[in-house]
């Protein structure tokens, strides 16, 4: 069983398990921070973006200041922003089978494998996974056609000029890989290859293996997967959350007794608490809009969001800010907003009793018809009519590189009454603000991050107990800048295993044993006997079928009709003769009495040495060396003597005899 | 006894006797014993009983009859050990063979009843009345009373095994005591055979291997060195001492806690007098673990003289946590002797390694035990303010997971401490404590730093690394039960792991979202005492240049505080600033930098919040910050009278339209306040204020308002009037009573105000405390008012007659009809003419004072059998 890990970022994975005769894709995460390197896409001209200032080399060579604009001491690619996809040449991706989805983030490098790989396999998704991925994507796709770029820049991920370029672009990994977005084609064809699962669904591959999804509590339709066959057991847990949010809890029990756990999507703020986060939220929102400011919270259009608009739902009477307008703004906004209402069943169990109330489960269809919340498909249009302030914005994207975000910074940046807030945890806020800079607004960074942390991890396994734990290296070690918190890292036993970017990990467990059906008419013929109490042998011959991973043991072809009645006779005639066999079959030897069947086959020279498993018997004339343990015998001896020595041994010999030919 | 209740004592005790006619409760009985106990006090036992024979018949019949209850059977136990206790009814009882019956092998002891604990605490607690004389020492012995005292000190009832050890303490005390009383000499030889066995048993018990009968050695050993104080008491260590020592030798030590009790309980009473006590100390302060010799470490450094040695052991083990940690957490190694003589020890720092609880245990102890000792007049000297410092500011660094210890155990610690609540509330403590002492510059720069750090970072509540609540938990919930006291309750909203009823496995405990709160109501505290206790620069009366720093980023956290969506932590930040300007409101670094900042417009707007307890707060708040000039004003200059009164008419509407009670009472208190501290603008029209305030509180449904309005009225009064003189009760200062020429003019304005008819109302109230307030007020006003005028030309005063009526119609109840307009001679005419006094002493008397006789007590017992017929219901 191999693991082939082709994405090195912890939280949107893309692994390939190789266990048994199938290959399993595990998420298809696209790693956007490499977006963080380009300037952003301003919806409306900006004269400050596009006056900055080419960049050029310390000798004054300018060649590249086409390509690299300069902001406040940062460099930035001026191009179509790119993005960093899962490795294609560590394993060939026309060889998977299938895809399993965890969850909408995790999906968002599918149409880069689909429709570029040669991948003829099926994906399997839940109905929301699939829903909210689409519009993630959709809102992707649009956020980054609508404002056309005509340049490409290429020249500095030349590998000689990327090494004269400063932090981060210098050390950019495999600027090489990194890609356009693909169209809203290659995604409508892409998500045209799922084939929609529901929880505890057991799903048959080829008859090798079941993979079966499990609520992972994280979001709408988030999954985690059961992969196994009928003796090994494979668990792959991605984006898991215990808090009852809004989606449905998350399926423990049905992880324990696994073989292997992969474990990945844990918090990326391990040191926040999501709901102190919301408090802190609550009050920074609630002091700049006291003050006349203005909120922006770069956000995707589903998720947390729901949450953040019940929360702000129970929060604005109470903190005076009823008359204060909520503004959604994304090209997928009403959509999500309505999915959110109508997928019940993915829901935790308080919001799908409401529906049967009947009542919207998320408060913010309230908040909209009580026109608190608006939303629109971009700043354009009806937005710029209704459009007060003071208030807050929802919108994307979170890297604040593309989306309506771009326009909002450029407008509130330059008032310190303003202030932006990051609840996304997937960007380096410090990072996602550099092109902005110089900022007067005020940054607040108040992350949430529902996954699971390391104590929710560690009680985790020990509640479920895998044999081995597979994880990304990240969380083996402490985070960097905090070495000393060893807290903050897995810790169980035996140590997990951990694999990074483009490695191939060998899983550390043998599949032993492999389930044969035995065809009812073989079954019947079959004479056990009980060598010991409670165990019975019986021996077989037959003719193993194998197809689709299903093998049966079917009875051998009969020989010719004649033979048929004597074969009957036989087979009455076989009771006494099994009864003889019985001290053959099993057990250990008893070497004095094979000592003595030896000498009355006429061997004379016979020594027996003890050793520390068992004897060796020497038969020097015939060049002989008997070699008796506890579960093997060896017999060493001439080619010509090996069926003699055959026939003699049809004394007990255990399970295994290997014969040595010596010529 | 008087003649009524001897009277109905014979149907009482007819009635008690009889197992047909149960007593209505167990507090009947008890007072009835404490009425006999009264009683036997007050006069002769033997003649009670003498003139009473129907309780000695009932305590014989108690004794024939089987199937008495049980608390009937402990009861008359515990009666004939009244009687018993003195001698001559003693003999009396004796002469009809009782007591040995009551308490005797014949007895109850042998029988059934005996298995009801309830008899065996009866005949205990019987045999402790009793045994008061010499004959009872005799008759203990006689009845073998001492051997089955013994076995009841492992009774499975604790309040009968405990109430056995003290019993053996009595009697040995009383035996010790004896005829020569006072010379006892110390040696054991010549003690009475009866002090002996007890002795004899109790040295049997602290050799055995059972850990249950140390204990009970021990800690009858505790209650006797704890209550005697006679000669006797140090033979007794003379002989056991050896025997205590001897336990020290075992590993790991048996009773350890019940061991420290003792030798403190030793060590509290006369040291000096008890032969190698020190050296016992000290050899147990090295024997038990770091956990165990904490307590004795404290007790021993609270002890008011005691060997210097052995402070400085003490001291070492307190110390020894704390030292552990800095040494931990040292980035390199530390200045040398930062604790000195407590060099963290390897059992220590096992402690601290070996689980979460014992760390968390052992720091806690740690904490509180220094932080008991920091304001003893005996705390250790030289106090290491500085390393203490240090050490307090460590610990919460490791917890918040912001210190980077470079050491392996340092590392451990780390990981065992991050986010735990209890350390960080208990350092908080200690570090607030610890702001009594100074500690240099740089320290106290990383006080304040670690404070900010825990009010800025929401942490305080991340650090509880639960997956605790959903977002909702954190806003205020509608009907949620609250009560001011404990104001952080959880509420049940979120259960994570398996939703609704399956609380998962990886629950944390109920109580896991209170702690963050908590944290940030220790940090406030902390901060609070820290900044209060900062230095003032020399030579000028304002903050010095740190501690303005630190205000200057302290109120943008306070404006965050003040915005949150929880109650508790919008209401602690309001509790903090108030507490802050009322120390600091004349400060001028203070006035600017909260003038800068946003915190006045905040609590103005807080005025409305949605929870009850944020207004009230919000109420006191504002009203400090406008007694200083600091309210909101839209260009954060100091207030004009214009916003004053924008605010005075927002609080006044406030006390007569908020539903909730506590942000009524708030504002009342802030009125009286302003009125107290002549606040400029209230000052400016006192009359009009006073008249609209007693107005809406008279008004008010709850009490507390209205006692707050009288508390106001009485301000204005003395405003008016002068003080109220000495508040001694036992003063002979007659009051001062008022020049005419200012009380008539008084009188005018108190008419004017309606203050009369607000406190004759109130002398109605059907609330005690508002009732009696007012007579108060009325009282010391008739005081002031005794020489003015006469009663006649009062009594001519035309409407006093119908004031009179409506006055008894409001006394009757009907409190619908007004006073009207009152002049000042009819006030005086009224004053005189209601019995003030007469009505101070009724409501002085508590409500129950009619049924606190014993004879009502007799008459409720009979009643409630029926025996007197009085309830008996008609069922036809």
């Amino acid at each position: 069983m191999k693991l082939y890990c082709l994405s090195g970022h912890p939280t949107l994975p893309c692994n390939v398990l190789k266990f048994k005769s199938t290959t399993i894709m595990l998420d298809c995460g696209l790693d956007m921070t490499s977006t963080l390197n380009f300037l952003p896409l301003p919806l409306v001209q900006s004269p400050r973006l596009s006056n900055l200032p080419g960049w050029s080399l310390k000798d004054g060579n300018a060649f590249l200041d086409k390509e690299l604009k300069e902001c406040s001491g940062h460099v930035f690619v001026d191009s179509v922003p790119e993005f960093c996809l899962p490795e294609t040449e560590l394993i060939d991706l026309s060889t998977v089978d299938v895809i399993l989805i965890s969850n909408y983030h995790c999906m968002m490098a599918l149409p880069y494998i689909t429709e570029h790989t040669g991948f003829t396999g099926t994906v399997y998704a839940t109905e929301p996974s699939v829903q909210i991925g689409r519009l993630l994507m959709e809102e992707l796709v649009n956020f980054i056609e609508r404002v056309p770029k005509a340049q490409s820049a290429s020249l500095w991920k030349n590998k000689d000029i990327q090494r004269l370029l400063p932090s981060p672009l210098k050390d950019a990994v495999e600027v090489s890989t990194w890609r356009r977005c693909y169209t809203m084609q290659e995604v409508n064809s892409a998500l045209s290859k799922i084939q929609l699962v529901g929880y505890s669904q057991k799903i048959e591959l080829f008859g090798a293996v079941q993979v079966t999804p499990l609520s992972s509590g994280y979001a709408l339709g988030s999954s985690n997967w059961i992969i196994q066959s009928h003796y090994e057991k494979v668990s792959y847990v991605s984006g898991s959350s215990l808090l009852t949010t809004h989606p449905q809890p998350m399926d423990q029990a049905s992880l324990k007794n696994s073989d292997v756990l992969i474990l990945t999507g844990l918090t990326q703020i391990p040191t926040a608490n999501p709901d102190s986060m919301v408090g802190e939220f609550c009050s920074n929102l609630s002091l700049t809009v006291r003050n006349g400011g203005n909120v922006l919270v770069p956000c995707y259009p589903s998720g947390v969001i729901y949450d953040l608009l019940e929360c702000l739902y129970q929060y604005i009477d109470s903190a005076g800010l009823s008359s204060i307008p909520f503004y959604f703004i994304s090209p997928v906004a009403n959509s999500s907003l309505e999915f959110s209402q109508i997928f019940a069943e993915w829901l935790c169990h308080n919001k799908q009793t409401k529906v049967y109330l009947p009542e919207p489960p998320f408060p913010h269809a309230e908040l909209i018809q009580t026109n608190k919340l608006k939303h629109y498909p971009s700043i354009h249009g009806d937005f710029s009519n209704d459009f007060r302030q003071p208030c807050v914005v929802f919108t994307g994207h979170p890297s604040l590189r593309f989306g309506d975000v771009v326009h909002f910074m450029e407008l509130w940046g330059k008032s310190s009454l303003n202030t932006v807030i990051f609840t996304e945890p997937d960007f380096t806020y410090l990072e996602a603000l550099a092109p902005y800079q110089p900022l007067a607004m005020k940054c607040i960074y108040c992350p949430i991050d529902t996954r699971l942390n390391f104590i929710q991890v560690s009680k985790l396994l020990k509640e479920v107990q895998p044999l081995h734990v597979v994880c990304p290296e990240q969380y083996t070690q402490p985070p960097p800048a905090q070495s000393h918190r060893i807290d903050l890292m897995i810790d169980c036993q035996p140590p997990a295993m951990s694999y990074r970017r483009a490695e191939v990990l060998a899983l550390p467990f043998k599949r032993r044993y492999e389930k044969i059906e035995i065809m009812p008419e073989l079954a019947d013929s079959l004479v056990p006997m009980e060598i010991k109490p409670g165990v019975s042998l019986a021996t077989v011959s037959a003719v193993l079928h194998t197809k689709d991973n299903k093998h049966i043991l079917q009875p051998p072809p009969r020989p010719a009709q004649p033979t048929g009645g004597k074969k009957r006779k036989r087979a009455s005639d076989d009771i006494p003769d099994c009864k003889v066999l019985k001290p053959l079959l099993s057990g250990s030897i008893p070497v004095e009495q094979f000592v003595q069947t030896l000498e009355k086959h006429g061997f004379s020279d016979i020594k027996v040495e003890d050793t520390a498993k068992g004897h060796i018997v020497l038969l020097q004339e015939a060049e002989t060396l008997i070699q008796i343990e506890e579960d093997s015998t060896h017999i060493i001896c001439d080619n010509d003597e090996m069926l003699r020595m055959i026939r003699i041994l049809r004394i007990p010999l255990s399970s295994k005899l290997r014969c040595l030919c010596l010529k | 006894m008087d003649p009524e209740c001897s009277r109905l004592l014979p149907a009482l005790c007819a009635v008690l006797a009889d197992p047909g006619q149960p007593v209505a409760d167990d507090t009947c009985l008890e007072k009835l014993l404490d009425w006999f106990t009264a009683v036997t006090e007050a006069g002769s036992s033997l003649l009670l009983l003498q003139e009473n024979p129907c309780l000695v018949e009932l305590l014989f019949h108690v004794l024939k009859s089987q199937d008495l209850s049980s608390r009937i059977l402990s009861f008359s136990l515990r009666l004939a050990g009244i009687f018993a206790a003195q001698e001559n009814c003693f003999q009396y009882l004796q002469q009809g063979e009782l007591l040995p019956m009551l308490f005797g092998e014949v007895g109850p002891l042998g029988g059934a009843a005996w298995t009801a604990p309830a008899v065996r605490s009866g005949w205990i607690q019987g045999l402790r009345t009793l045994a008061q004389h010499p004959s009872a020492l005799r008759f203990l012995a006689a009845c073998g009373a001492v051997d089955t005292i013994f076995s009841l000190q492992g009774d499975p009832s604790l309040f009968v095994a405990s109430a056995a050890g003290q019993l053996l303490v009595h009697i040995l005390d009383l035996a010790m005591r004896g005829p020569a009383e006072g010379h006892r000499s110390p040696q054991a030889c010549d003690w009475p055979a009866c002090a002996q066995k007890i002795v004899g048993h109790i040295e049997d018990s602290l050799c055995s291997t059972a850990v249950p009968q140390v204990t009970q050695a021990l800690s009858v050993l505790t209650t006797a060195f704890g209550h005697c104080h006679g000669l006797w008491t140090q033979g007794l260590w003379v002989r056991l001492s050896p025997l205590v020592a001897r336990l020290l030798e075992k590993d790991p030590v048996p009773a350890s806690h019940s061991l420290v009790d003792l030798l403190l309980s030793v060590a509290r009473s006369a040291p000096s007098s008890y032969r190698g006590l020190w050296e016992t100390l000290a050899q147990t302060l090295s024997h038990l673990s770091p956990t165990q010799a904490g307590p004795l470490a404290l007790g021993i450094l609270k002890l008011q003289d005691c060997p210097q040695a052995l402070r400085t052991q003490a001291f070492g083990i307190l110390l020894q946590p704390l030292a552990c940690v800095l040494e931990a957490a040292a980035q390199a190694p530390g200045p040398p002797g930062l604790l000195e003589g407590a060099a963290g020890n390897s059992m220590t720092v096992d402690t601290l390694l070996s689980s979460k609880s014992a760390c968390v245990g052992l720091l806690c102890c740690a904490l509180a035990h220094l932080g008991l000792l920091q304001p003893l007049p005996q705390r250790p000297s030289p106090w290491p303010q500085a390393p203490l410092l240090g050490a307090a500011v460590t610990i919460l660094r490791l917890c918040s997971g912001s210190a980077a210890p470079t050491s392996d155990v340092g590392s451990r610690l780390c990981a065992i401490l991050v986010g735990c609540g209890r350390v960080q509330r208990a350092a908080l403590d200690f570090l607030g404590a610890l702001s009594q002492g100074t500690g240099p510059q740089e320290l106290v720069t990383q006080v304040f730093s670690v404070l900010l750090e825990y009010l800025v970072s929401p942490e305080s509540s991340s650090m509880s690394w639960m997956p605790v609540g959903h977002f909702q938990r954190l806003l205020p919930r509608k009907n949620e039960v609250r009560c001011s006291l404990s104001p952080c309750i959880p509420s049940p909203s979120y259960t994570p792991g398996r939703g609704r009823g399956q609380a998962g496995q990886l629950t944390p405990g109920p109580a896991a979202p209170l702690f963050p709160l908590q944290v940030l109501k220790k940090a406030f505290q902390a901060t609070l005492r820290w900044l209060l206790s900062s230095p003032k620069t020399p030579g000028c009366c304002d903050l010095d240049p740190h501690t303005q720093l630190f205000l200057r980023e302290l109120l943008p956290v306070l404006q965050k505080r003040l915005c949150s969506p929880c109650w508790e932590v919008r209401d602690s930040g309001l509790e903090f600033l108030t507490q802050m300007t009322r120390h600091w409101g004349g400060q001028a670094g203070f006035r600017q930098a909260l003038l800068a900042s946003e915190v006045p417009e905040l609590t103005k707007q807080l005025l409305r919040d949605p929870e009850s307890y944020v207004r009230a707060s919000a109420v006191t708040a504002t009203g400090q910050l406008s007694s200083w000039g600091l309210c909101a004003t839209p260009a954060g200059h100091e207030c004009p009278g214009a916003q004053q009164e924008s605010l005075l008419v927002e609080l006044l509407h406030i006390l007569s339209t908020d539903s909730e009670g506590f942000p009524r009472r708030a504002v009342m208190q802030v009125f009286t306040e302003w009125l107290r501290d002549g606040h400029a603008d209230v000052a400016e029209d006192a009359e009009q204020f006073v008249a609209g305030a007693l107005q809406a509180a008279s008004r008010d449904l709850d009490w507390e308002v209205r006692a707050q309005g009288l508390e106001l009225a009485l301000v204005f009064l003395e405003q008016l009037l002068g003080q109220r003189g000495s508040h001694c009760p036992y003063a002979v200062a007659l009051p001062e009573t008022a020049p005419p020429g200012v009380l008539a003019q008084a009188l005018q304005v108190l008419c004017r105000v309606q203050l009369f008819e607000f406190a004759f109302r109130a002398l109605f109230d059907c609330d005690r405390p508002v009732a009696q307030k007012s007579c108060d007020l009325l009282l010391f006003l008739r005081a002031k008012a005794a020489p003015c005028g006469s009663p006649q030309e009062a009594g001519d005063s035309p409407n006093v007659a119908s004031v009179e009526a409506t006055l008894q119609r409001w006394q009757a109840g009907e409190q619908g009809q007004p006073l009207g307009y009152l002049e000042p001679g009819a006030v005086v005419a009224l004053l005189r003419s209601v019995d003030l006094e007469g009505l101070r002493d009724t409501l002085a008397e508590s409500s129950d004072h009619v049924e606190k006789s014993p004879q009502s007590l007799l008459q409720d017992m009979l009643a409630a059998v029926g025996v007197l017929g009085e309830n008996e219901a008609d069922c036809y």
